[in-house]
């Protein structure tokens, strides 16, 4: 397992520095410059700009100082605020970006499982239909437009929670709801599928047969096997989740991460979108990592590349 | 007590060719697709959302044409109009006849949504079933490949695509499946991975059958469940994305409309009491989802060779 | 396999638990906060007056000398204060400077500062203090984007360009390199040896502790109203040499303004209190500011329709439209020195030829763009001078009227007669090119509507790009129609008719015409008003007859405030001021 780890740690790394690459061409490809505005600028004024963030230095040279600052952990400056670094925006925006994710992720998880087992278990009942319709409609309404419904709604009209900032815990129900909605219908939707699989495999029918209690076979054998897609696909939305949404963020006044590479991209901030994409990579990366350990714990007929060997 | 079994004449029937009919499958032989196609129908709530999907094609189609009015002409006299008999849907802000717009909106939705998924489920499919089958190097080459991209967020490689490309239908498609079509890859390597352990593939692959018609005959077959599920979640989640895009203002150029840029241009209408002008893009992208899951999760079952009865 | 599904399942039930947890604490805190963000009369106790606003966006630097935006200048223009500072009615008041005096020619003045001002760490604010602060903007190492602004200095200028001709040089010669593939020079460092001779011969000077002397690269009328502008700002020297991070976080934070920066929650909020060692703090009523960092403008209404904010800019539009349709009482807008128009590209056919360009400016309906679509209030604009220009007597746009009429058959004819002159048949495809946002999208679609109708022109395009994009595409040319606006930098209507001279530096329509530029110049160079505002006059009249520009609309600046707020100014050009408001 430790040889497996290792492994993929190295490639990990590669990883990450073929996505600077690719961001880092991309990035510089697009037209448009960080520092235009409407008017004129003094050539002076400009040049004395670009020079402050070796923007006038030629690319390779830009790069290999950037890969050069990324060995030290450094993101480096912000080129629209002289008051936060890039690392500063992580530092300030990621535990709000985290706490949001996680309380979305639990909300998503736990109703999506048991949406699903419920839905798998009573197919073609009204139970199902239920499930199913809770689920569809989590998948049904654009997080732009749900927010906004529970803004006016739930905020404006019944007062019932504060409409945006992010203060108490009251002010991250909303939010928290609106970024939950779309990963806990496909989690119910998931589990529901392979839980109607697993309920028809022979080891199930066994099981039954023997006289086992019913609710024992579920969680013993049912879930257990069931729950393999669904884990699968938890490390892509908890990447998704902790590292914030642009929409939600935005709409919802939350001091996340989640719009930095977005308005990044919008203001040329070329700092800041490396910065956010590679940190986006580095949690993405992690995760997946961990899904493919907890894969191979789960279900022992997968076997992990760098043990077989 | 002798207990003799009487052995008469009339026991001893000389065998006659009906014995083949013996070994005859009680059920008709049909194909496979007929036979999915058969207990599909049997499914009212698939057959509800196969109509809906039909209904709302047809409506893309002539529904533009039905009321009369273009999608851009403007009459401010009759802004803001409530759902009425001349306009049955409405008036926008700018007085335009939303059942146009709507049904306008349509198509470009479905249109963007169905080419995605297509694309997304082609690349997916190939790419991961290739990958899966050969295994070795070429799998750990081509997984590392779709990990690298996968690790890039979605959104900034849309966003980026996007300024790189020109406005317009097409670019939209192109930005989302650049790197769309990796999650199905990884399902269904994933799927097939787990398949590839089972006998009956070991079977097959000592029998020495090449590895196309694995796939065709036992890969896909086999793997379709999970898959189908994934498509039906890819129409909705390329409807979604555009939405995001029209959000982040990225969308359909104006004055042409999807009901992505519907809803995101209608936010505010909900602030000055017009919430029609928002419920009806949402209300179209809600039954459009319902619609394509309930159908999906039908096709599943139809689908699932585990599932026949 | 047993232990593992044991390590599975209580994993399970441990996210299951810290669910609930959350919920329930999610439940407790309610009681305690309910009240928190209801009605904003119960809310602020009376000891202490609260204002709530929104900042839309995370300033960038608090710093006189890199501030570069309204998301910056909003806050400083409440905790700094200048030289001189405009009073709620515009004019210029004593601000830092008690009284100032200048010589004959204009070019020299001297600031003597008030008694006992102080920074608001208990520091006297000195005349070395405006000397630091200002040198620092021109510093080229600081690199300040507003450094121009202090171009106005003697030798001003001379030393932000320190380094410019070795850098321009630098520049160029990578950008060969990169063409032709070989090794570009190494970056040339400015030494500080070049820097400080420059930087001691600016035209700033702390004559003593309380006098500022001056000088001027020429004789600039206006260089009174540049004082109160937030680049002229002080800096506490003492803690800005101790401390070069002194304006990244609230407690190290020092200003000399009504207000002090008391906590700075980045991305979230800031928090302003009154800052008691202010000169006029007795005048200052209330005792905190919250500017949230909200960007959605609905969201942002929102917080305003239930209390949880008491003042708001940047209102959506249909809000606007709706507000001033009910005459609501919360409702205020104020006038802003700025034009909405539309770029036609000069260069490039058929918009080459003046009376196409014409017969495009007059089949716009404005009246109902700005009634219907901006909804915001603004006036139709018949010429690109705003209205709050001084003429020799009265206001310039007053005096000079509307330039032009819309006529939709005279419009079609000069579209014909000038198609007929350019040898062209048909008008080829035109591309209308705007940057993201939802106000410029619903104008563009209306004149988009307006030309089609009123004009028979049915081949436009709406391009809609980033603002980067379309700055980039309109400096190289590359568009054929396009959404600007331009706000004023000073009160003269030199400020947007030097933007259409030949070399003009914003002069994206790419216009020429040498008796316009003569014009201007006559209006630049004149010391005589009524010379010069002849001229001005005349020169937007032959810009307007040319029309490489078509006028929309003057902007106006909506805002809403609650009814038990009181004491809010807007200058012009400027954000509502709460520096002297009150809650009742």
């Amino acid at each position: 397992m430790l040889k497996f780890i290792v492994k993929r740690i190295l490639w990990a790394l590669v990883t990450i520095w073929a996505i600077i690459s690719i961001t880092f061409i991309i990035m510089h490809s697009i037209p448009g410059d960080p520092f235009a505005r409407e008017g004129s600028m003094p050539e002076a004024v400009y040049q004395n700009l670009r020079s402050f963030y070796n923007l006038d230095e030629p690319l390779y040279v830009q790069y290999g100082l950037y890969l050069k600052q990324i060995a030290q952990f450094d993101f480096g400056p912000s080129l629209k605020s002289n008051t936060l670094t890039v690392n500063d925006y992580i530092a300030n925006g990621f535990p709000v970006s985290l706490q949001l994710g996680a309380q979305a992720l639990i909300l998503a998880v736990c109703l999506g499982l048991i949406l699903g087992v419920i839905a798998a278990v009573n197919r073609n009942k009204w139970p199902d239909y239920f499930a199913m319709v809770l689920a569809i409609i989590g998948i049904s309404v654009p997080s732009f437009i749900l927010a906004t419904f529970l803004i006016n709604f739930l905020a404006v009209e019944w007062r019932l929670f504060p409409v945006a900032t992010w203060q108490t815990m009251k002010h991250t129900v909303l939010p928290t709801i609106s970024l939950a909605m779309l990963p806990m219908a496909y989690i119910a939707r998931l589990m529901r599928s392979s839980m109607l699989e697993v309920l028809n495999q022979d080891y199930m029918i066994t099981a039954k047969s023997k006289g086992l209690n019913k609710g024992f076979i579920l969680i013993k054998y049912g879930l257990r096997n069931a729950i393999l897609p669904v884990v699968t696909v938890l490390g892509i939305i908890t990447a998704n989740l902790v590292t914030g949404s642009f929409i939600v963020e935005h709409i919802f006044g939350v001091p996340g991460i989640g719009e930095l590479f977005v308005k990044g991209i919008f203001n040329r901030d070329y700092p800041v979108i490396l910065g956010s994409t590679i940190f986006y990579s580095i949690i993405l990366i992690f995760l997946i990592l961990i899904v493919d350990i907890a894969y191979t714990w789960i279900d022992p007929r997968i076997k992990v590349t760098g043990e077989s060997k | 007590m002798a207990n003799k079994i009487q052995l008469t004449e009339d026991l001893f029937t000389p065998v006659t060719d009906n014995f083949k009919d013996a070994e005859k499958i009680a059920r008709p032989s049909v194909s496979y697709w007929r036979d999915t196609w058969r207990r599909l129908k049997e499914n009212k709530l698939a057959m509800f959302g196969l109509v809906l999907i039909i209904i709302l094609a047809i409506m893309a189609i002539i529904g533009p044409y039905i009321s009369g009015y273009s999608y851009f002409e403007q009459d401010f006299t009759r802004k803001n109009l409530r759902p009425n008999a001349e306009h049955w849907f409405g008036t926008d802000t700018s007085g335009r006849d939303l059942f146009t717009r709507a049904w306008y909106g349509a198509r470009i939705s479905l249109f963007i949504g169905l080419m995605a998924a297509t694309i997304d489920f082609v690349i997916g499919i190939i790419y991961g079933g290739v990958s899966a089958i050969r295994g070795g190097r070429i799998d750990n080459f081509m997984m590392r490949l779709a990990e690298v991209l996968f690790s890039i967020p979605y959104l900034l490689m849309v966003i980026l695509m996007m300024i790189v490309l020109e406005r317009g239908i097409w670019p939209i498609i192109i930005a989302m499946t650049i790197t769309g079509w990796i999650p199905m890859a990884r399902l269904v390597r994933g799927q097939v991975l787990q398949l590839k352990e089972l006998d009956y593939v070991h079977a097959a692959n000592a029998m020495g059958a090449p590895t196309s018609w694995k796939l065709r005959k036992h890969m896909i077959p086999n793997t379709m469940g999970p898959i189908l599920v994934n498509i039906t979640l890819t129409v909705p989640t390329a409807i979604f994305a555009e939405a995001t895009l029209s959000f982040l203002g990225l969308g359909i150029p104006a004055p042409q409309a999807s009901w992505g840029t519907m809803a995101s241009d209608s936010l505010s209408s909900i602030l000055v009491g017009n919430f029609y002008q928002l419920a009806i893009p949402a209300l179209l992208i809600s039954i459009t989802m319902f619609a394509f899951n309930v159908f999906g999760d039908g096709l599943r079952d139809a689908l699932d060779p585990k599932l026949r009865n | 396999m047993k232990k593992r599904l044991n390590i599975f399942m209580s994993v399970f039930f441990a996210l299951m638990l810290v669910l609930a947890g959350c919920t329930t604490t999610g439940d407790k805190a309610d009681p305690e906060k309910d009240d928190d963000n209801k009605d904003p009369n119960v809310e602020t106790p009376a000891e202490k007056k609260v204002l709530r606003t929104n900042n839309h966006s995370e300033p960038g630097a608090l710093h006189p000398g890199l501030a570069q935006g309204t998301h910056d200048s909003w806050v400083i223009d409440h905790v700094f204060e200048g030289l001189t500072v405009k009073a709620p009615d515009g004019t210029i008041a004593p601000g830092m400077a008690e009284t100032w005096d200048t010589s004959e020619d204009g070019l020299t003045w001297t600031f003597h500062l008030r008694d006992g001002v102080q920074w608001s760490n208990g520091d006297p604010v000195t005349a070395a203090d405006f000397e630091y602060a200002w040198k620092f903007a021109l510093d080229p190492n600081n690199a300040s984007q507003y450094a121009y602004q202090m171009y106005y200095l003697e030798n001003g200028q001379a030393f932000n360009e320190v380094g410019a001709t070795i850098l321009k040089e630098y520049n160029e010669a990578v950008e060969k390199a990169e063409k032709d593939g070989t090794e570009p020079p190494e970056k040339p460092v400015i030494a500080e040896a070049d820097l400080q001779p420059a930087r001691d011969k600016v035209g700033v000077k702390a004559l003593d502790e309380k006098t500022l002397e001056v000088k001027l690269a020429t004789a600039t009328p206006y260089f009174l109203d540049l004082t109160s502008f937030y680049t002229y700002y002080p800096i506490n020297k003492t803690v800005a040499e101790s401390n070069p991070d002194w304006f990244k976080e609230a407690a190290t934070f020092v200003s000399n303004g009504a207000f002090k920066l008391t906590e700075w929650k980045h991305k979230e909020s800031l928090t302003l209190a009154k800052n008691d060692s202010y000169y006029d703090a007795a005048k200052v009523n209330l005792d905190e500011v919250v500017l949230y960092v909200i960007e959605d403008n609905n969201t942002a209404w929102q917080m305003y329709q239930t209390g949880e904010i008491d003042l708001l800019d940047n209102l959506p539009s249909e809000v606007t439209g709706k507000l001033i349709a009910d005459q609501a009482p919360d409702f205020h807008n104020a006038a802003e020195l700025s034009t909405y128009y539309y770029n036609l590209n000069s260069d490039v056919k058929p918009f080459n030829n003046p009376k196409v360009r014409r017969a495009f400016g007059m089949a716009i309906d404005r009246q109902t763009i700005v009634e219907h679509v901006a909804q915001g209030g603004q006036m139709p604009a018949y010429g690109v001078v705003p209205p709050g220009m001084p003429d020799v007597s009265g206001d310039f746009r007053e005096n000079a009227g509307a330039l032009f009429e819309e006529n939709y058959d005279e419009a079609k004819k000069l579209l014909a007669e000038g198609l007929a002159e350019e040898g062209l048949k048909k008008l080829p495809e035109l591309t209308l090119l705007y940057n993201t946002n939802e106000i410029h999208k619903v104008i563009a679609e209306a004149i988009q509507e307006m030309w089609r109708k009123n004009l028979g022109v049915e081949n436009v395009t709406l391009e809609n790009v980033e603002f980067q994009v379309k700055l980039d595409r309109e400096q190289s040319g590359d568009y054929m129609i396009s959404r600007a606006g331009w706000i004023g930098d000073y009160v003269d209507p030199m400020t947007y008719l030097d933007l259409w001279v030949s070399d003009g530096p914003y002069n994206d329509a790419n216009y020429s015409n040498p008796e316009y530029d003569a014009l201007v110049n006559t209006a630049k160079t004149s010391m005589d008003p009524t010379v010069r505002m002849e001229a001005m006059h005349q020169a937007e009249q032959i810009l307007m007859n040319d029309m490489p520009i078509i006028p929309v609309y003057y902007y106006t600046r909506p805002h809403v405030y609650k009814e038990n707020v009181t004491g809010i100014y807007t200058l012009i050009n400027r954000q509502p001021s709460f520096k002297f408001a009150d809650i009742e």
